[in-house]
């Protein structure tokens, strides 16, 4: 686009500059109202066509290549777990055996490290087919409760989980009542492996959505359990878990923190895991996985923006050349 | 939408070219869902008198006793010729001066010694006698020893003729019921009047009976020729009636207004005749017009013909470039009068209505049948004439413009035969063939029949522009009516170039907006990524209000250009900046977007820790600065505004969503300030919007490069014809006056 100088409208030179400072106020009123500011009239000739899209794909492609190598750059290891952690007997009907209490949900898998991962590495958690972002299931909580506890008692966003034989829950809504309450343990050779839990939620959560007085009350007291009970002696803000669990992901397949690794782990070490296998997913067919992977200015492993950037730069090339051919074949 | 048209009807009232400095009044706009019709505006009707013209009379020349006296220049107006009158030592002189012919001056002064001094005694006497012409004197400001005679009448020509009579001296000084005062060549005399019939349309003429200080009763008759040749003596002074004819007939073809005056001697027996029956009729009861009416036929008869004047009515400043505008544009300007058949016509050419380019067809008839042939013949020979101007077109390239120079002249009678039956169809065939169409001695619900005959036959805007209480039904039966208050007209056709193409981008654009929502609502069925606050933001203050600014503040072409190449003009009334196939692309377009804005960062942030207002903030991002790039590049004129509109909403947003997630009891809170910590946020709201507008940046350079609009060649010849030789942008804009573009 023509956008250098000297290209402002004709019209302008109709109108006359006043040279007094105060005529200047109307002046330019004048020209607001004539509709005969001052304009710039960008003009698309093919020698701009062919420069943006040029510089367009010179752009982008640079970026794309920056952006995968960080992605490659980024190590995961992800282990599915949910099917092969029901036993045998229960490989037919996996929902009565996540709802039987008297089964033991412990179970172990090994991961193997097959590169070297740099500390800090982190521990998600990640569910499939799992739609946190439901409308009613987002809305089903109250954010003055979290922060004021018991004193707010308007908690009638929080149905169908607001209250309990006629007391309050602390915290309401669905969304904490489904909490998320698989446990992992990391064995590193022989000893056990020290994983931080600490500072896993939002500082900005914790110090101001999440009262630091708030106590759980009358939680997972009623008929139909949902999901991980609470310590009534921490307070909301402390519960790190309850308040990640509380960030509602955007899409359907997510992951949430669990916690840190806070030492470098070698190629070709072993890591055991014992977890319990808590959580109900087999109800509504959702995937459980563990993943442990380091970070990058990017985020998380994610080809995908890396190869668009690849893509739109080099269709931009394309296209310039496009345009430089016809712009030579078919001139104006 | 409405507070764009708001937008647009404060710069069309504030716009000084439609500003009237005589009047002192600016454009008004009384309706606001009008404005962007005006560009789809195909026929427009319009009065003559008040509208084309300003209705401002002035005395031109005049024919007395078969003598033409026309030689006045305006030089010879001077304060010294002027005539006035010493009353109570004070000067009183009329407040309009008019052009004086020498000879006539000399002859009206030289009293009543020879024949024909004595009918130009007679004839100015009519002038100032046969009227109903209030005059009022009233003080100089600039002068004390001054006073000025103002002629206040109802009629404007009346006013004309009064204030030539005076400049000829014969002033007009008293008027009471029962008589006037005129002072003639400085000596004061009193007429009693004794009778006066008042002009009506059926008559076309006006009669006052004076009784003469000789003791002599004289009757002055002033009226159009048609009437008034009829009841002349045509036994007498054959061959002085014919120079008159002539006279007349070269007035008229010069666009000027002509009256006939005659006048007779009444024998006291014709007068007492005359008065009873004359006392009878003005106090009876029932009746009363008609019998008045016969009354003045028994005294306008036998009359000696004294001669006629032709005032001038002036054309309004610009219409002669304003009709040439709206003609070459593709318009058709269809004029309506109740002026003479030569009037019209000489008012066409002298407007520029008419050319001498153009083949006339003049449809004149008395009976159904007649006008049914003419009709017939003239569908032909414009069917003929449309053909041949069609091969010279393509041989000839550049030979003007595309409208077929036909004219379609048609008489009110005419019209009362075709009107209302089957010929109907048949004026509308030919008159949509012609340019232009003159239709003169016509009533005010004719016009208003004509209006309709037009617009019930086509999908196209029409417009009428009228100023009197004659046009108000054809203002009202056309889609658009223009009124023109008072005497002074305005120059409300020049509107034509207003409004033009402002509307082009709008339509697309709320249906990206509508889009837009539909998928983020839909693909995301069950969600509320985006929270409440954002998306109310979003069509308050993110997106409209760029739109609305750009909406009224770009126009395509400055003005110059645009009146300089009317046939622009033609690019929204063929809707060719929007119709279907744009209107699909659009659709395509925007559902491209859509999906961009949405499964980008689907993509992107598939399986990560990502939270729902996080995204929520990216799209909302996403979406505002998309809209507005996208508005951006519809935008032509960069003005400062336009750029605080579209930078300034942009920023805007990204405060709103930061101070939307500073807020601890919201949702969101602190989304924004964690999202944006992380690169892939920024990488996904460039490839956004990269790839959103790549393909419609592509589709827009190739129609440009493959078929340029005129405006878009317009637009290239404008920018660039400042830097380059003015004859290299005549070369560029040649193609454009080529009548068959694709």
């Amino acid at each position: 686009m023509d956008v250098d100088g000297g290209s402002t409208s004709s019209d302008s030179t109709r109108v006359r500059s006043i040279p007094i400072r105060s005529g200047q106020c109307k002046a330019f009123l004048s020209q607001f109202k004539q509709q005969s500011l001052p304009a710039c009239k960008p003009v698309l000739t093919p020698a701009w066509v062919i420069a943006i899209h040029l510089l367009l794909g010179f752009v982008f492609i640079p970026i794309g290549l920056v952006t995968l190598h960080a992605s490659r750059g980024v190590l995961e290891i992800v282990d599915r777990y949910d099917a092969d952690c029901v036993p045998e007997e229960f490989k037919g009907n996996k929902v009565s055996y996540i709802k039987d209490t008297s089964v033991p949900k412990n179970c172990t898998r090994i991961l193997k490290v097959h590169k070297y991962m740099k500390a800090p590495i982190y521990i998600y958690y990640q569910l499939d087919n799992y739609y946190q972002n439901h409308r009613r299931y987002v809305k089903s909580r109250s954010d003055q409760q979290l922060l004021h506890g018991l004193k707010y008692n308007d908690t009638s966003s929080c149905k169908p989980e607001e209250s309990n034989n006629g007391l309050p829950i602390v915290p309401c809504g669905l969304i904490a009542w489904s909490l998320f309450n698989d446990t992992y343990t990391f064995i590193h050779g022989t000893a056990e492996l020290r994983v931080n839990r600490k500072n896993i939620a939002w500082k900005s959560d914790r110090d101001h959505k999440f009262g630091k007085h708030v106590y759980p009350f009358n939680f997972q007291n009623g008929t139909l359990i949902g999901g991980g009970k609470l310590d009534p002696n921490i307070p909301l803000g402390d519960q790190e878990d309850l308040i990640v669990w509380m960030r509602t992901s955007a899409l359907p397949s997510f992951r949430k923190i669990y916690g840190r690794i806070e030492e470098d782990l070698e190629a070709d070490d072993v890591i055991v895991v014992h977890l319990m296998n808590n959580y109900n997913t087999y109800s509504f067919g959702g995937k459980k996985k563990l993943v442990i992977s380091t970070s990058s200015w990017l985020g998380g492993r994610n080809d995908f923006l890396g190869v668009a950037y690849i893509f739109v730069g080099s269709s931009a090339v394309i296209l310039s050349l496009v345009f430089l051919l016809l712009h030579v074949k078919n001139p104006r | 939408m409405e507070l764009v048209r708001v937008g647009q009807a404060y710069f069309m009232i504030r716009d000084t070219l439609m500003y009237d400095e005589a009047s002192n009044s600016a454009f008004q706009c009384r309706a606001l869902n009008i404005n962007e019709d005006l560009g789809q505006i195909k026929f427009v009707f319009s009065d003559k008198t008040g509208t084309l013209t300003e209705n401002k009379m002035e005395f031109q020349c005049a024919s007395i006793w078969g003598v033409d006296y026309s030689g006045g220049k305006d030089s010879s107006v001077n304060e010294q010729v002027g005539h006035f009158v010493q009353v109570d030592g004070k000067i009183l002189r009329p407040k309009m001066k008019v052009r004086i012919d020498p000879e006539l001056l000399q002859l009206s002064r030289s009293g009543n010694n020879t024949e024909e001094a004595k009918r130009v005694h007679d004839f100015f006497l009519a002038l100032a006698a046969c009227n109903t012409i209030v005059p009022i004197a009233f003080d100089d400001a600039s002068n004390p020893t001054v006073k000025l005679m103002d002629y206040q009448g109802e009629s404007p020509d009346e006013q004309a003729l009064a204030y030539a009579a005076a400049a000829y001296g014969f002033m007009l000084i008293e008027r009471t019921s029962g008589h006037i005062v005129i002072d003639i060549q400085g000596e004061r005399q009193r007429f009693n009047v004794l009778g006066l019939h008042e002009f009506d349309s059926d008559r076309k003429r006006m009669s006052v009976i004076l009784g003469c200080p000789d003791k002599t009763v004289k009757v002055f008759v002033k009226g159009a020729d048609t009437t008034m040749f009829s009841v002349i003596d045509r036994s007498l002074n054959m061959d002085i009636i014919r120079a008159t004819e002539a006279h007349l007939y070269n007035y008229s073809s010069l666009g000027l207004r002509t009256l006939v005056i005659g006048m007779r001697e009444l024998s006291d027996s014709e007068f007492e005749q005359w008065h009873s029956s004359f006392e009878a009729a003005s106090t009876s009861l029932i009746g009363r017009a008609a019998m008045l009416r016969k009354v003045a036929n028994t005294v306008e008869k036998s009359l000696r013909i004294l001669g006629a004047s032709a005032i001038e009515d002036k054309l309004q400043q610009g219409v002669p470039e304003a009709i040439e505008s709206l003609r070459t544009a593709g318009i058709k300007v269809w004029v309506l009068t109740g002026d003479k058949q030569e009037t019209a016509i000489s008012i066409g050419y002298s407007s520029k209505l008419l050319t001498s380019k153009m083949t006339q067809i003049i449809i004149n008839s008395n009976s159904k049948e007649s006008s049914r042939k003419s009709l017939e013949d003239a569908l032909r020979m414009s069917k003929k004439l449309i053909t041949v101007s069609g091969t010279t077109h393509n041989n000839g390239g550049n030979s003007g413009d595309a409208v077929s120079p036909v004219a379609l002249i048609i008489d009110g009678t005419s019209l009362v035969y075709i009107l209302d039956s089957e010929l109907e169809e048949q004026l509308f065939e030919l008159a949509s063939k012609c340019s232009v169409v003159l239709c003169c001695r016509v009533a005010p619900l004719q016009k208003a029949g004509i209006v309709m005959l037009v617009k019930n036959r086509t999908s196209d805007m029409t417009l009428s522009i009228g100023d009197g209480a004659n046009d108000v039904s054809m203002i009202q039966k056309a889609d658009v009516g223009v009124g023109i208050s008072g005497k002074e007209g305005r120059q409300a056709v020049m509107a034509s170039d207003f409004a033009m193409g402002q509307f082009r981008f709008l339509v697309p654009l709320l249906l990206n907006e509508l889009i837009f929502r539909y998928v983020l609502f839909t693909c995301f069925t069950l969600t509320t990524a985006i929270n409440e606050w954002s998306s109310m933001l979003y069509s308050i203050i993110y997106t409209s209000l760029p739109t609305i600014v750009v909406g009224i503040l770009d126009k395509d072409l400055s003005r110059r250009t645009l009146l300089k190449y009317p046939q622009l003009y033609g690019a929204e009334r063929r809707q060719e900046s929007y119709n279907s196939k744009l209107f699909w692309l659009t659709m395509i377009d925007t559902l491209w977007q859509s999906v961009v804005i949405y499964f980008i960062p689907h993509l992107a942030y598939w399986g990560s820790t990502i939270d729902a207002p996080s995204i929520g903030d990216l799209w909302t991002l996403a979406v505002v600065i998309l809209v507005n790039l996208h508005l951006a590049m519809d935008v032509i004129r960069w003005s400062w505004i336009t750029h605080v509109a579209i930078w300034g909403s942009i920023v805007a947003t990204f405060i709103c969503v930061i101070v939307l997630d500073a807020v601890p009891t919201l949702v969101g809170y602190w989304a924004i300030f964690d999202i944006a910590k992380e690169g892939s946020f920024w990488l996904c709201l460039l490839a956004i919007v990269v790839a959103a507008l790549l393909p419609r940046f592509v589709v827009k350079v190739l129609y440009q490069h493959f078929s340029p609009s005129d405006i878009q060649i317009t637009r290239e010849a404008e920018k660039f014809g400042s830097r380059r030789e003015f004859g290299a942008v005549e070369i560029e804009m040649n193609p454009i006056l080529e009548p068959s573009r694709r």
